[in-house]
């Protein structure tokens, strides 16, 4: 054994670690002796919360991941669900916040690159993006700043990369003043019988480097996403890794070609912590173990030590078993996309993880250990508060309906989101069928005539925090229901759960809470988590973020010629309500907005009632009754009619059951959508609406170029537009006169 | 007609213009790698959209001096035809083939949203499917999409008739000179354009204003096989 301690390990040095001394004694137990400083990096690398899920593993478990569609779940680099005729979806979806609030470019750039590279490391070419931010409130100085570099970085890197940002969310809320929130989802397609996973298979095989060059960035990354912030952030910087998208997309076309040649017998990218974790999963996973040869390894700066190159976060990489025959051949791949290839390693069958350096060996661990008995906790939760329901006469009525819904359609939560789609490709690969703006991204699956993928990522935070386990549900039902407003079927769903400090009970009984709906909510809509990710410590002095459980739903179309959008119904059209009257009016954008409060409960979903209503709009929309389809969520039923006039230019003539007439118009109430349908399907739909037990109520007509609701609201469409669009440009360049709407 | 398309590496519409090639002609283009010295017996040559080397340097810049581009310009000057679409415009007049260049977009941010354009001049095998004056939909996504030349380049441009689309009603989306949206070589048998019409050839995508431009460059048109 040459191991040699090259710095002592003291208390400090651990505390750095982020590691506590019950976990330190568990180290030197599974070490067998004092770790040396290399191994004091792997092991906190590997036991941080971000890789090791340690707080939330307990209760992901009770998460339901399983169905006949679902290919591969949880535990993969993504998840991988069938959509038939030997094809599968390939996604998951991943948060960068900590490193995007630090440095908003790179941070978002890398976050898009790291879930790029979990779809392709599997075999899927990259078909579709989507990005879920959230930032603090709008006039925080440091808001615009963070809004320009994060918006920036996704496109600079999705945009280069070459794969369509189809969906996402943008939200502003002061609880995120001091810790912003990016979520980034990607979805490739695959064939079934062509899906690379990291479990490693055989003795004495090469271990090899793919890709960029290993530099300093990004030392320590995962243990700082495991951190919570203070006022000296602004240190972390070179923590932040750097991205290069032209590398990835070479290393996409050079790991589909590999993949083609046969040569590939396991895979996994290098994400967070870098070659200890996708070293450490590839042999932990097939019971091997792994010798790697760290003076093999392509570097970009010199001298660089055992323990940077370990903990380097640099992007653009992967490590993969070769079988060996095949090197010449994998070898002139890369050369031929200028990529690195160099052989770091061989698989053993000792069980260790054994890394040498300069003639020494550096680290000799055991890699069972190392992977799978990371500590998972039982950490004290407390069950969250419940708020008693408030009925809407206790809420004051707006003193002008127009005024009112102008203000919303034209607010920083609601208001058009095209100043940010616009800076991303939307329509590379020729197969976007549905741009941002609607209620799901769509996209044809090549190859096939009339097939497509819809995609939607969804929470409501504000409902989350007023009662989590009714917010964790309607996260889910959200995503359902705009999947569902497309005319495609959900399939399954990824998590992307943020949240604060999991040490501080009540945080812990959020998550619990929020995971305990989320898990009723796939099981009765039929949407199996396949994959996800959590970030936990989302907090900065000790002020935590709204709670945060994103949900992105992927659904299939058989023939996108039926799908239905928010924009298309025609002059005479008549317009149903599909749900009951709105009552809810607690925790709403109006309650916000208007009367500039957040209090009460959020609003219940009955979710047999969600899959009732679902399963009847889906089957109207497949059957051809829908000229056009929008669900209704924030700012209740007179936005959702705001949103449709918008897209379609057309105005409408409503007359609705009112008996509180601001809950009606913007009650936030679940499991409700608006159908438009052809004036001379119209009865025939009723009949059905009626036959299907599902409550609905015939509203308006769409005609003419006002939107007309009762005697409270009286606007023309294109004050609406003017008002929705205006928002975001001049919010981030206040000199600009705003850009005309379309 | 045969079709080559040229591949570099960080191209990313390449694949677009691959799948529309084939849905408008029905037969499969040849591939071309940036290395290669020479070109496949072909009658149109197209530099697709992307990020050739990651548009490092500056967009097309490294591109330009890729082995294959002294075989695109020898075509060139024999009278093949050559298209070049967003990152293959840049690449063209980085190498010289097309006149000005394309600098940062006016607003400093990628932009992606649907035009329209004005067919400036149909006298041209790649425009002689449109009319003179005609106004087209046709989407942007791109960052360097800004065109500029110098006062006298641009009036011989002008003046030459080499303009062949330009921005209409207001739609100018990167503060290019004149409105250019795509210009001719003198010679008429080089094309450069910001805007992807490969990405407006079907239902799918909701329009196929696109479509002339290949179905002309291609000589599909009835009137032109006539």
């Amino acid at each position: 054994m040459t191991v040699q301690n090259t710095q002592p390990i003291t208390p400090e040095l651990i505390a750095e670690h982020g590691l506590n001394e019950e976990e330190y004694d568990r180290i030197l137990e599974l070490t067998g002796r004092e770790p040396t400083f290399t191994e004091l990096g792997i092991w906190s690398a590997m036991w941080n919360e971000h890789c090791s899920y340690k707080s939330s593993k307990k209760w992901l478990k009770t998460l339901p991941t399983e169905g006949p569609q679902v290919v591969y779940g949880p535990g993969e680099n993504a998840g991988v669900v069938d959509i038939g005729d030997g094809d599968v979806v390939v996604f998951k979806m991943e948060s960068h916040n900590h490193p995007s609030f630090i440095e908003p470019y790179q941070g978002a750039a890398t976050g898009v690159g790291g879930i790029l590279r979990d779809v392709f490391t599997m075999g899927a070419r990259p078909i579709a993006a989507m990005n879920a931010l959230r930032f603090g409130e709008p006039d925080h100085p440091k808001t615009r700043h963070l809004v320009s570099g994060v918006v920036a970085g996704v496109g600079g890197y999705g945009n280069s990369f070459g794969v369509p940002t189809v969906g996402g969310e943008v939200e502003f809320h002061p609880r995120y003043n001091g810790n912003i929130l990016v979520n980034a989802f990607a979805a490739g397609l695959a064939k079934r019988d062509a899906i690379y996973v990291s479990k490693a298979e055989g003795v004495g095989l090469p271990v090899v480097y793919l890709g960029a060059k290993t530099g300093r960035d990004g030392v320590g990354g995962a243990t700082m996403a495991s951190a919570e912030f203070d006022d000296n952030i602004d240190e972390k910087r070179p923590t932040v890794q750097v991205g290069d998208p032209f590398t990835e997309k070479c290393l996409l076309e050079a790991c589909l070609e590999l993949m083609e040649s046969g040569a590939v017998i396991a895979i996994q990218d290098m994400g967070a912590a870098g070659l200890t974790c996708s070293a450490v999963e590839m042999g932990a996973r097939g019971d091997l173990g792994i010798r790697l040869d760290l003076d093999s390894v392509p570097i970009r700066e010199d001298q660089m030590t055992a323990y940077e190159m370990m903990l380097s976060e640099s992007q653009e990489r992967m490590l993969m078993v070769l079988r060996p025959e095949k090197e010449d051949e994998a070898k002139a791949i890369f050369t031929k996309w200028g990529l690195d290839f160099a052989i770091v390693g061989e698989t053993t069958d000792d069980l260790r993880f054994s890394v040498h350096h300069q003639g020494e060996e550096v680290a000799n661990l055991p890699i069972k250990e190392l992977g799978d008995e990371a500590p998972e906790y039982d950490r004290p939760w407390l069950e969250p508060g419940t708020h008693s329901p408030q009925e809407p006469h206790l809420f004051a009525p707006p003193d002008d309906y127009n005024a009112a819904l102008l203000r919303l359609v034209g607010s920083a939560d609601l208001s058009s989101r095209r100043w940010v789609w616009e800076q991303y490709d939307t329509l590379i690969q020729g197969n976007s069928l549905q741009l941002p703006g609607g209620d799901a991204g769509v996209v044809r699956v090549e190859g096939h005539d009339t097939k497509a993928l819809a995609f939607s990522s969804d929470v409501t935070p504000r409902y989350v925090e007023a009662d989590p386990y009714e917010g964790g549900k309607q996260a889910v039902a959200e995503c359902y229901r705009n999947i569902v407003a497309t005319g495609a079927r959900p399939l399954a769903a990824t998590d992307n759960l943020n949240f604060g400090n999991p040490e501080r009970p009540e945080i812990m009984g959020t998550l619990v809470a929020a995971i305990r709906g989320i898990g009723e909510a796939c099981l009765a809509l039929d949407m199996p988590i396949v994959s996800g990710n959590v970030s936990l410590y989302n907090e900065t002095n000790g002020e935590a973020i709204l709670p945060t459980p994103t949900i992105a739903g992927v659904g299939l179309m058989d023939d996108w010629s039926k799908m239905a959008r928010i924009g298309t119904a025609d002059e005479g059209d008549v317009l149903f309500l599909v749900g009951t009257e709105g009552t809810h009016l607690s925790q709403t954008i109006y309650q916000r907005e208007v009367l500039g409060e957040e209090t009460g409960p959020a609003p219940a979903v009955d979710l047999m009632m969600e899959r009732a209503r679902g399963e009847f709009v889906l089957a109207a929309i497949t059957s051809g009754y829908a000229s056009a389809c929008h669900d209704i969520s924030d700012g209740g039923l007179a936005v959702a009619l705001a949103e449709m006039c918008m897209a379609s230019g057309l105005g409408a003539e409503c007359e609705i059951a009112i008996t509180y007439p601001h809950a009606a118009l913007f009650g936030e109430d679940q499991a409700r959508y608006i159908v438009a349908v052809d004036n001379e399907w119209a009865n025939m739909f009723a009949a059905n609406s009626e036959g299907s037990g599902v409550s609905f109520e015939r509203i308006g007509t769409v005609q003419g170029e006002t939107l007309k609701i009762n005697d409270l609201v009286d606007i023309p469409v294109s004050e609406l537009k003017a008002a929705h669009e205006s928002w975001f440009p001049s919010f981030m360049n206040p000199q600009s006169v705003p850009e005309a709407a379309e | 007609m045969k079709a080559a398309i040229v591949q570099f590496p960080g191209s990313n519409r390449d694949r677009d213009m691959f799948a529309a090639l084939e849905t408008i002609s029905g037969q499969p283009a040849h591939k071309v790698w940036h290395t290669d010295t020479e070109l496949p017996n072909c009658d149109l040559i197209i530099l697709p959209g992307g990020f050739s080397h990651g548009d490092y340097l500056r967009s097309g810049a490294i591109a330009a001096r890729a082995p294959v581009m002294r075989a695109v310009a020898t075509a060139a000057a024999q009278g093949v035809r050559v298209l070049g679409v967003c990152n293959g415009f840049q690449i063209l007049t980085e190498a010289g083939l097309l006149p000005g260049s394309l600098m940062r977009n006016a607003g400093l941010t990628f932009v992606c949203r649907e035009v329209m354009l004005e067919v400036a001049n149909p006298q041209n095998p790649f425009t002689c499917g449109y009319t003179q004056g005609e106004i087209i939909r046709c989407p942007v996504a791109h960052h360097d999409g800004n065109y500029f030349a110098a006062p006298k380049t641009l009036a011989k441009i002008e003046s030459n008739n080499q303009v062949a689309f330009r921005y209409a009603n207001g739609t100018n989306p990167n503060g290019s000179v004149n409105d250019i949206a795509g210009v001719f070589n003198k010679q008429g048998n080089v094309l450069g354009m910001m805007p992807h019409p490969e990405n407006l050839i079907e239902a799918a995508h909701g329009g196929t204003d696109g479509r002339r431009l290949f179905e002309a460059a291609l000589d599909m048109l009835e009137s032109t096989a006539a």
